[in-house]
């Protein structure tokens, strides 16, 4: 039984990573859906999260404590970047905007070097799901089936907001047109905050949550960046059902790349965006753009 | 006003090929890495400047010239090896990955060249017969027409040479009845297209010049340096030719080697005084595109909002 065991677990890593892309890929597909804007500093959002939780964990010692103020640090730096630099580029090519945040990705990376130094640190995982567990003749990391959870609960949450809520209906209103949803009477420019400060925070929150497994270093979020814009990609730029089907999708293509194509492991999430793209340009739930 | 124009590049080309007679080696080695970002800001500048093509995977023909430039000189030192060949190579690459990108625009352009260039990343950061992470080191410079270009002073000229005539030659291009439809299709694709233009043939042919020339500037940076590694293909190094090109002023090759410079000057200015050279950098990208629109040719001509 070694081969459906190594199967399990193989599985298992990618819906734990899976989970974790997904985190971070809803915020960049929203901000894109709605803003236009492809916000290459979500990486660094993210990385900003991980030390935030950091800091938390080292003053509290509290893993759950840095899972509630992390995310709530990132989105406020969200709220700072979209109110001071983003809206002035509305009106802007959409380069301007890719640029700004490319700029952003330099200034925090440095930053968090200069604050934290450059080492890799590590991250404990809470005492409740620090050991591991055996499932039907294998041992996994409980921590890992917490993410699994803790992403499929994040799912179906982001969906009753998304689809059964007012405010749901709003920002779904917005991505869909924005400037129809400013002429019935929605403040779209708090929308527009809202829905960055939100992406921002969701994050920071996938960088808490990652450090356990990755632990914490200044050059995560360039690395975990192009991953997340290839699930964006794969699941069509702006739709949440896209978010998660492109996370599972990734995330598999690269733990059994890993695990059985070492050689060609890193290749093999461009190959599925490759084959994707050129099958459905527009993702798998996304729609042509206008 | 055009012999003008000529007469002052001939002018700043023969200052620059003479700069080693009064200059110590940094200022020199400063100077070289210019002009190569130069040729590599030039030829993303034909994409975007030109056609609006915002490609964020350009590195992939850096960084595939500077390894076809690696492993040729290797094997046989010589001209086909340092230019012909990297060149080649990249007009290939470009020619596939063009054919796929060019099929999506906008922002999907954006992510897809992203993507394809990562590729290549994760490849030469991966195999063991292009140095995995270190990539390859001692290469050996070429000897051209019988000079080796190993000692300083041709390695200068060479490099001048290189710079000229790849600039000459977008320069032309974007002169040329192509470079006019490809401004055209920059306005208004759909209009291009319906006045009987392909469109996708004139943006792929763009896609394989400026990767051809990318390419080229790769294959400079290798001889430079005597190695190239996997960094050369990582997103951030399109993403640094961009900012070269924004920082310049979109549209203007002058621009573009303008904003080369800038971009190198500020970084080795700001990395003497303090190691926070990304952050101060950073920073600065953020106030240009905020406050500089036009780049610096657009705040030259004292015209804020410049876009060609």
């Amino acid at each position: 039984m070694p081969f459906l065991a190594d199967l399990a677990v193989q599985a298992l890593n990618g819906l734990a990573y899976g989970a974790l892309l997904f985190l971070l890929s809803v915020g960049l597909t929203l901000i894109f859906g709605m803003l236009d804007v492809v916000n290459l500093a979500h990486g660094s959002l993210y990385m900003l999260g991980a030390y935030a939780g950091l800091a938390v964990i080292g003053v509290t010692g509290s893993f759950w404590l840095a899972l509630l103020v992390a995310p709530f640090a990132v989105g406020l730096v969200g709220v700072g970047i979209e109110r001071t630099c983003l809206r002035p580029l509305y009106r802007r090519p959409v380069l301007d905007q890719v640029l700004l945040t490319f700029g952003f990705v330099y200034l925090f990376e440095d930053l968090i070097k200069w604050i934290f130094g450059g080492k890799i640190r590590s991250i404990p995982p809470p005492a409740l799901f620090s050991s591991s567990v055996t499932i039907g003749g294998f041992t996994y990391p409980s921590y890992r089936l917490f993410v699994i959870a803790f992403g499929l609960i994040m799912a179906v949450a982001l969906w009753l907001l998304i689809e059964r809520t007012r405010l749901g209906s709003i920002i779904r209103a917005g991505v869909y047109d924005a400037e129809m949803t400013a002429g019935l009477g929605i403040n779209i420019h708090r929308v527009f905050t809202g829905v960055f400060a939100f992406g921002a925070a969701l994050a920071g929150l996938s960088g808490v949550i990652a450090g356990p497994i990755q632990s914490a270093y200044p050059a995560m979020g360039v690395s975990i960046l192009i991953p997340a814009l290839i699930v964006v990609v794969v699941g069509g730029l702006g739709s949440l059902k896209g978010s998660l089907a492109g996370s599972l999708i990734i995330g598999q293509a690269e733990t059994f790349g890993k695990a059985w194509l070492p050689e060609a492991a890193m290749l093999m999430i461009y190959v599925v965006m490759a084959l994707v793209v050129l099958l459905r340009p527009h993702g798998l739930f996304g729609r042509p753009l206008k | 006003m055009t012999w003008l124009r000529a007469a002052a590049c001939v002018v700043v080309l023969a200052l620059v090929a003479l700069f080693p007679a009064v200059a110590g080696n940094y200022p020199v080695k400063l100077l070289q890495e210019i002009l190569i970002w130069g040729i590599f800001a030039m030829s993303l500048d034909l994409l975007m400047g030109r056609a609006g093509m915002v490609s964020f995977g350009h590195s992939a023909f850096f960084g595939l010239g500077g390894y076809v430039a690696a492993l040729a000189l290797k094997a046989a030192p010589g001209m086909l090896a340092s230019l012909v060949w990297p060149a080649l190579a990249a007009a290939l690459a470009a020619l596939v990955i063009g054919f796929f990108a060019i099929r999506v625009s906008g922002v999907y352009f954006i992510m897809l060249t992203l993507a394809f260039s990562q590729m290549f990343y994760a490849y030469a950061f991966q195999v063991a017969w292009l140095g995995a992470e270190d990539g390859i080191i001692g290469v050996p410079r070429a000897s051209l027409l019988g000079v080796s270009l190993a000692s300083a002073v041709p390695f200068h000229l060479f490099l001048v040479l290189v710079f000229a005539l790849a600039g000459f030659t977008l320069w032309r291009v974007a002169r040329s009845p192509f470079g006019h439809v490809l401004q055209g299709i920059h306005e208004n694709e759909g209009r291009m297209e319906a006045i009987g233009y392909a469109v996708r043939n004139y943006k792929l042919l763009a896609f394989v010049i400026a990767g051809m020339v990318a390419g080229v500037a790769g294959a400079c940076y290798t001889q430079l340096n005597g190695s190239i590694s996997p960094d050369a293909f990582f997103w951030t190094t399109s993403g640094e030719a961009l900012l070269m090109v924004i920082i310049g002023g979109t549209g203007t090759l002058a621009g573009a080697v303008l904003g080369a410079a800038a971009f190198i000057l500020l970084q080795s200015l700001v990395s003497t005084y303090t190691e926070r050279w990304m952050l101060i950098l950073g920073v600065t990208f953020i106030l240009f595109v905020l406050f500089a629109p036009g780049g610096l040719v657009g705040a030259l001509r004292g015209r804020v909002g410049l876009r060609a």
